[in-house]
């Protein structure tokens, strides 16, 4: 009996293997995007020696770090990325505004359900809300899997979260994801993959929630097993094709008796919303026992919630409601599809009218560079994935990760605010 | 004599080398040797000598895929790094480029700022106090990637994975 990520890596290694074992593996994608890609390209050619890339159907490059380009420097950099892609005969070159890696190669169907891909991104653990072993690495090796479409790994154990129950009112996949992280803590599933059970109600981007924060814990991958309550709604916005992809493969199903390393069962019906502190993203506490926290902005955002559901879910506590006096609220969408889902049905205006602002597709102020970086002593509600020291900006800013909703409600009042007391208080004027 | 630096634990590579002072972002890509630790400990960057030793809390290295945190490291000549444990990317990126990891706990055992000898290839830390360090061997199926100095002279002299068959 085995777990996803040995099935899927017994599969890609041609014989079975189990956690502990190394193995060397085909990979079915590499991902690479802006911020590494002139440095992935250098090592291929100039260090490893290879012209071209293994297969130029399976590279996908996305320029998301830093789009639109923010610098001379910057902008000469894609430039040369993308004369190298048509060279290569690279066709999977997803441009400024198009969105971040992780959603766009999920929308476009490249990333599939039992895949192993590659990313040069630490979030590329994304790929696990598809039930496709998705994992970062750095320059060297994904040149390295560019040149020969191959790679190695320790087939890693697993941490099983088992969510029990349905989310409270207010209640979302972050509060799921960061209470994992509070009772993992950081480090505690390093080497390992992270299963998420119990989440068959979540759509494929809510997963994608959880599966982001999987390397949060440290983990190699997050997978959330490719079950879904209702299989043609998992993405609205895709094509039929993609819809039909993102079923359950043959193979690839959770085994009875398979064996985790660690079980963490999660009761959502007693769930509260879990709020990161500064500086760690294992720093969690209960909203209710943190207390009056001012916040200057709140960021909407990134791969982890950019996503069109997290857009919608802050709209509908915005709805007929104006930003407190004094904030600021940016709303940076994850891909261009949530974008467009997002104004065709109104949840765009609904975010305007409430006072927020949009900024281009893709990883907006999440890194720092640009798009909303933070001032010293600035505190920012920010529904992304990290809240190191320095990451958006100044050392001496704060960063408190929160589900949208939170973000949402924390927007309206000015200090970090549970959705429902919103709910209570505040009148909507529609 | 190596000096010892001392770092505590889930030291993130936002703090090794924040992402604005990324490769991509600079106009002279050499300058990345100026900035590892450049808001953690701005005495790092000016004082490091080559050979010096990373001596650091659980989990380090945590966070992003960037390979030019490990790359600021061996750019300033960084002799090795030993923490209890290592996050996974960075583990691999280091390996990669020929860092030195050792998986051991030497936080409280060393102090900041104290000389030692680090002998590599014995595995054995030497301190200004005549103490004798036993640092425990990497798994063997790495230990062949060091010796080559990194994954791309390992990949190219050899032609294979780490741990694959020969």
């Amino acid at each position: 009996m085995q777990t996803l990520s040995e099935q899927i890596l017994s599969r890609a290694a041609g014989r079975t293997v189990m956690a502990g074992e190394v193995v060397t593996v085909d990979v079915d994608l590499v991902m690479m995007h802006d911020s590494l890609s002139p440095s992935i390209i250098r090592v291929l050619h100039e260090e490893l020696g290879a012209e071209r890339v293994w297969d130029p159907e399976r590279v996908a490059v996305v320029i998301d770090h830093v789009a639109p380009a923010a610098s001379v420097q910057t902008a000469e950099k894609q430039a040369d990325v993308r004369r190298w892609v048509k060279s290569q005969g690279i066709r999977h070159l997803f441009d400024v505004g198009r969105g971040i890696s992780h959603p766009v190669l999920v929308e476009e169907g490249l990333a599939r359900p039992g895949m192993v891909i590659v990313g040069s991104d630490s979030h590329s653990t994304a790929y696990g809300c598809v039930a496709a072993f998705g994992t970062g690495m750095g320059t060297t090796d994904i040149a390295l899997a560019a040149a020969t479409g191959r790679t190695w790994f320790r087939v890693p154990e697993t941490v099983l979260v088992r969510a029990e129950g349905r989310f409270r009112p207010g209640v979302s996949a972050k509060d799921l994801a960061l209470y994992a992280a509070r009772r993992l803590r950081a480090d505690g599933a390093t080497y390992a993959a992270v299963e998420w059970h119990g989440v068959e109600f979540l759509s494929i981007m809510e997963r994608m929630t959880l599966a982001t924060l999987s390397i949060e814990v440290g983990a190699k991958a997050g997978l959330v097993p490719p079950v879904f309550a209702e299989p043609g709604a998992i993405l609205p916005s895709a094509r039929a094709e993609v819809r039909r992809s993102a079923l359950q493969p043959d193979f690839l199903q959770v085994q009875a008796g398979a064996r985790y390393s660690q079980v963490l069962t999660v009761d959502l019906d007693r769930l509260e919303p879990q709020i990161s502190a500064p500086h760690t993203v294992d720093n969690v506490a209960d909203l209710s026992e943190l207390g009056r926290v001012a916040i200057d902005v709140v960021y909407l955002g990134t791969c982890t919630n950019g996503h069109y559901e997290d857009m919608a879910a802050a709209a509908r506590i915005l709805r007929g409601r104006r930003l407190a006096p004094g904030m600021r609220m940016l709303v940076v969408p994850a891909s261009a599809q949530a974008l467009q889902r997002a104004t065709a049905d109104g949840t765009l205006m609904t975010l305007l009218e409430a006072g927020a602002t949009i900024g281009t597709p893709g990883c907006g102020a999440c890194i720092g560079r640009h798009m909303g970086v933070l001032a010293p002593d600035e505190v920012c509600l920010f529904t992304g994935n990290r809240n190191f020291r320095g990451r958006m900006g100044s050392p001496q800013a704060n960063i408190y990760l929160a589900s949208p909703e939170v973000a949402a409600a924390t927007a309206l009042t000015g200090y970090l605010t549970h959705p429902q007391e919103v709910e209570a208080s505040l009148p909507s004027q529609v | 004599m190596a000096r010892v630096w001392i770092f505590g634990q889930d030291i993130n590579t936002d703090q090794i080398v924040p992402g604005r002072y990324a490769p991509y972002m600079l106009k002279n890509e050499a300058d990345l040797r100026n900035y590892p630790f450049v808001e953690h400990r701005p005495d790092f960057a000016p004082g490091v000598q080559p050979g010096d030793l990373i001596v650091a809390g659980n989990n380090f290295g945590c966070g992003s895929s960037r390979e030019y945190a490990p790359l600021a490291l061996r750019l300033v000549g960084v002799g090795a790094i030993v923490a209890p444990l290592f996050a996974r990317i960075f583990f691999r990126n280091a390996l990669n480029l020929g860092i030195p990891c050792f998986t051991a706990d030497l936080t409280s055992t060393l102090r900041d700022g104290q000389e030692v000898e680090l002998r590599l290839e014995e595995g054995v830390i030497v301190t200004d106090e005549g103490q004798h360090i036993q640092l425990p061997p990497p798994p063997a199926f790495l230990r062949d990637v060091w010796a080559a100095g990194g994954i791309v002279p390992f990949y190219r002299q050899y032609g294979r994975f780490p741990g694959e068959a020969r």
